[in-house]
């Protein structure tokens, strides 16, 4: 046979090498698709944190009318996490027994706002968010309230409960 | 014959690399002639990135990308000269990368490139700014100071605006609910492996495509690109006068690259690394997050923009660009390609670049909203030590006016210039504007006592331009003309 009719085959190499090429292109996808899902499975894959109750310091550490800010660390933090497993927020004993804790977090892009004791304010040093002491927008950009973390008292102690860093 | 080039002769027999090699080196390019130096671009780009990826190798073995440790590893790198300097190169090299790749685009751009048969070119290159703009962003992150952490935490907001799947996309970019220990992970796999992989892919097919197409002759007024005609007689301007690429041209892009490269390296022997901040640590919430300059634009931008437009701009703002990019191609592939002839190009090419250095400036001079660092105001600025105007003063700094407002140089600038302010509005006016806030002003209805409003008026109505300082006068001359002694009710002589 000649080269030229070699590789055009008769009819039943023909449909031979149609089916072996059906095959190399399953085995090939079937090879990427095993290799593929459960690496992009394992990176898409979120861990969801429970949420727990962290002590942040005891009733009495807090005096009625203040703002301060408290550290506490997040929910099962991971043993590497060094430094960045804490996160912080502001607390302000609003009365005897109860109590009101804020995210740093600015709901315009998330940089961590300042409270000015004296000018009963929240300000970002970002784009120009200000807050006012109950957490409503005063001006500037943000488009919510500060988000509030749920916080208690127990046995003297006062809890916060970790929460998911709040995304717009 | 020499030993070496036997040893040549035995490779290239059994490898046969001088076989694409020669006509790659030797193949013909149209002369560039008064336009020659505009073409060194690209490849300076392309040497940028190579110092990049060697210099990247480098910190990547001493660099231990973990939320705890990083930091540290960023001391220890930064502890001998060798690593401050290769840090150095890096840092440089990541702005060298954006201000090539920018200009290289304007100059493809502007010459008209994109056209006919190199659309796919412009389109592997839009992929490869996209891809740019994210090492470098993901990079400043890695130097994982206060800026860099809380660089993720914005990233993730930005993310977050988009609809449906935002709350997902942020917390995925995070790698989980808070920033924590798999979130360093997370950016640095993408730095070094994920879109430097994107990058390799895409940047070998668009130099694959440089040497299928032939790069581009310089653009003549008159001489539309046709696509029926064009490849042919591209072909036959070459058989004519194409010069063969090296070295008559590739000359240049080694004598420009020099230069880029002499510079990165000057620059970071001279002036150092950046400086690093403080550590990650979230609680520390005096951070005053900054993005490296070429995100400064956008940075300025997100604070001037009215707040209904916010979504739109952060979400429709790079998809309309992307689209822009992808479709330019696709719907002007043909026709003129000189600038000359194309003056709408000319005009947005401009229009870009003003609003860049524009508001890149103005991001520049932050912090400018709100100005934190801004001191208390000076006894001789304020004019009194004690007083209702000095008790004025103090409330004015105290309830964070000065933040946002300047008086005599001192102050935020967010809020009008205050230093006169007694000139324009009068006490009913300011305590009206005090009272209601503005868009970007709080109100402090809540915030103040009667008492601290009028020390406040006090202070800010002796705002006025002072009447001009009498001449001074021999010290007897009242003996004999008490009248000529001139009033100092004002306390000017203070």
């Amino acid at each position: 046979m000649t080269g030229q009719t070699a590789l055009q085959g008769t009819p039943k190499e023909t449909s031979r090498r149609r089916f072996l090429t059906r095959l190399s292109v399953a085995a090939g996808s079937l090879a990427a698709a095993i290799v593929a899902l459960p690496s992009i499975g394992f990176l898409l894959g979120l861990r969801k944190a429970p949420m727990v109750w962290r002590n942040v310091g005891k009733i009495d550490d807090f005096r009625i009318g203040a703002t301060v800010e408290v550290k506490f660390l997040d929910s099962s933090p991971m043993p590497w996490a060094g430094v960045t497993a804490e996160t912080a927020a502001w607390l302000r004993r609003v009365d005897e027994q109860q109590f009101k804790a804020f995210s740093v977090d600015c709901t315009h892009l998330g940089c961590p706002v300042r409270w000015l004791p004296t000018a009963d304010l929240f300000m970002c040093p970002c784009h120009g968010g200000v807050f006012y002491a109950d957490g409503r927008v005063a001006s500037g950009p943000p488009p919510k309230p500060l988000t509030t973390y749920p916080v208690r008292v127990e046995n003297g102690q006062v809890q916060i409960l970790t929460s998911p860093l709040p995304i717009t | 014959m020499s030993i070496l080039k036997r040893l040549w002769k035995w490779f290239d027999d059994i490898t046969g690399v001088s076989d694409w090699l020669v006509p790659i080196l030797r193949h013909p390019v149209p002369p560039a002639r008064k336009s020659a130096w505009f073409y060194v671009l690209g490849s300076a780009t392309l040497f940028v990135f190579i110092s990049q990826v060697v210099t990247g190798i480098a910190l990547s073995s001493a660099y231990v990308a973990s939320s705890a440790r990083a930091y540290e590893t960023l001391l220890f790198i930064n502890g001998t000269t060798l690593g401050r300097i290769v840090r150095g190169i890096h840092y440089y090299g990541a702005s060298a990368m954006v201000i090539l790749i920018g200009v290289h685009a304007i100059r493809v751009y502007l010459m008209g490139a994109y056209k006919y048969p190199r659309q796919i070119n412009w389109l592997t290159g839009a992929g490869l700014l996209l891809f740019t703009l994210l090492m470098v962003f993901t990079g400043q992150l890695l130097r994982w100071d206060q800026t860099g952490f809380w660089s993720s935490v914005i990233a993730a907001e930005q993310a977050g605006r988009t609809p449906l799947i935002g709350n997902w996309l942020g917390h995925f970019i995070l790698a989980g609910d808070t920033v924590g220990g798999a979130t360093l992970s997370r950016f640095f796999a993408a730095h070094v492996f994920f879109v430097p992989a994107l990058i390799f892919l895409f940047l070998g097919f668009h130099l694959y495509l440089v040497l299928h197409n032939g790069i581009s002759e310089p653009p003549k007024t008159g001489r539309p690109v046709d696509p029926r005609t064009y490849r042919r007689w591209y072909h036959d301007m070459l058989n004519h006068e194409g010069v063969p690429f090296w070295p008559d041209a590739a000359w240049r892009d080694a004598v420009f690259g020099l230069l880029v490269l002499a510079t990165i390296v000057s620059l970071a022997v001279f002036l150092g690394p950046p400086a690093l901040g403080k550590p990650p640590d979230p609680t520390i919430i005096s951070a005053s997050p900054r993005p490296d300059w070429y995100f400064l634009w956008y940075y300025a931008l997100l604070s001037v923009i009215p707040k209904w437009s916010e979504d739109l701009v952060i979400l429709l703002g790079p998809l309309a660009f992307g689209l822009a990019l992808i479709l330019l191609p696709l719907i002007a592939g043909r026709g003129e390609r000189s600038p000359l002839r194309r003056p709408w190009s000319v005009v947005i090419v401009i229009v870009i670049v003003i609003i860049i250095a524009y508001y890149g400036n103005i991001g520049h001079i932050a912090p400018w909203s709100p100005r934190l660092a801004a001191q208390p105001l000076p006894v001789e600025v304020v004019g009194e030590a004690s007083g209702p105007v000095a008790e004025g003063a103090k409330v004015f700094y105290e309830k964070g006016c000065e933040y946002c407002h300047m008086v005599a140089g001192e102050g935020g600038v967010r809020g009008p210039d205050l230093t006169y302010v007694a000139d324009r509005l009068t006490p009913a006016q300011i305590t009206t504007r005090i009272y209601s806030g503005a868009p970007n002003m709080p109100s402090y209805t809540n915030n103040l006592t009667h008492e601290q409003l009028t020390s406040l008026l006090a202070f800010l109505d002796s705002r006025h331009r002072r009447p001009p300082k009498p001449v001074a006068l021999p010290a007897n001359i009242g003996e004999n003309n008490p009248q000529l002694i001139p009033d100092g009710s004002h306390g000017e002589n203070k």
